[in-house]
């Protein structure tokens, strides 16, 4: 089974409500050294056998027609989680069609 | 004059929209998400609600349903289709109107009533009010905040195609204190604010001669109905 991960965050210029909330109670907590917080969604998709090119166009297109709403939302990764991972621990075999973040 | 009411997963307001059409004048029809058959109505109402808890985004998966289809090709050649809160947030996820809701920009769920004015008084679901005229109407929901990028929202002011803008105060950070808009065409309108609430007396906001006499949305549904007679 492989896993594709989408991250979506709200657009830079618009406000972002649920991550003002977030950074307002920060600093009640302790956490006083964060200065802004952004609040977006993580999607994983998951498909029968291995993630392919195709695999990842596909969850490309969905995360720009239905996971997304480009007025207000950019896509900041498509990626095969487990090649991510990989990639993080060292081998070559990543496969994102997006900046890894 | 049969009016069509669709019903979602999770749509809230449907039988009081119906009953706005009735108070109207007009048949109310149930239309049903997963059916693509408008049964030959005159014009449509997506209500308010959750469709789909709006868990991905306010109207979002609501958009893909299969009566929508139907809608979006009918409102493209003329068909008097209006959106009342989620209706309206799903009519700009289906492209029908240009922008965006987000969160309101207290944070925080708002129902109260609400001073409209009345910016076009042209369009289809329009014609009963006169421009400039002042209206109180319900206003309930979490994602009411309209966005859009500069050039749309120039494009829309030098169009005329505001509907209805806050009156006195904008209560959740809406560009341009705008409460609903219009496609260019004038047949499709989508508002935050629910008129369908404010229709019969008894039941709506508190109004010049008393509690709860507040009947300034039915405009809104003589409006089409009186159109598709005439």
């Amino acid at each position: 089974m492989g896993r594709v991960v989408v991250d979506v965050m709200p657009k830079p210029e618009i406000l972002d409500p649920q991550g003002k909330a977030v950074a307002g109670a920060l600093p009640r907590l302790g956490f006083g050294q964060f200065t802004n917080v952004r609040q977006g969604k993580r999607f994983e998709l998951e498909v029968e056998g291995d993630v392919t090119p195709d695999v990842l166009a596909a969850a490309q297109e969905a995360a720009e027609t239905v996971l997304s709403n480009p007025v207000i939302e950019d896509v900041v990764r498509v990626a095969d989680i487990e090649a991510d991972a990989a990639a993080t621990a060292g081998s070559t075999t990543a496969a994102s069609t997006g900046p890894a973040l | 004059m049969r009016v069509g009411v669709v019903t979602f997963p999770g749509t809230l307001d449907d039988r009081d929209a119906a009953r706005a059409v009735r108070l109207a004048g007009g048949e109310a029809v149930a239309l049903w998400h997963a059916d693509p058959d408008l049964q030959g109505v005159d014009a449509v109402i997506l209500p308010g609600g959750f469709s789909y808890g709006d868990y991905l985004r306010a109207g979002a998966i609501a958009r893909f349903a299969p009566l929508m289809s139907s809608i979006v090709d009918a409102a493209r050649g003329g068909l008097p289709v209006l959106g009342i809160c989620n209706g309206f947030q799903i009519l700009c996820e289906a492209h029908l109107l240009p922008g965006s809701m987000i969160k309101n920009d207290g944070r925080t769920f708002l129902c109260r009533e609400q001073v409209l004015t009345v910016q076009n008084a042209d369009t289809a679901w329009t014609r009963d009010y006169r421009a400039g005229q002042r209206i109180t109407v319900p206003l309930k929901n979490q994602d009411g905040q309209f966005v859009a990028d500069e050039r749309t929202l120039a494009e829309l002011e030098a169009e005329g195609r505001v509907v209805f803008r806050y009156a006195d105060d904008n209560p959740n950070g809406s560009r341009h204190d705008i409460a609903g808009i219009t496609n260019a065409a004038g047949n499709v309108v989508g508002l935050m604010p629910h008129p369908e609430h404010a229709v019969e007396p008894g039941y709506g906001p508190d109004g010049a001669t008393g509690p709860r006499t507040g009947t300034d949305g039915l405009a809104m549904f003589t409006s089409v109905v009186r159109a598709l007679v005439a």
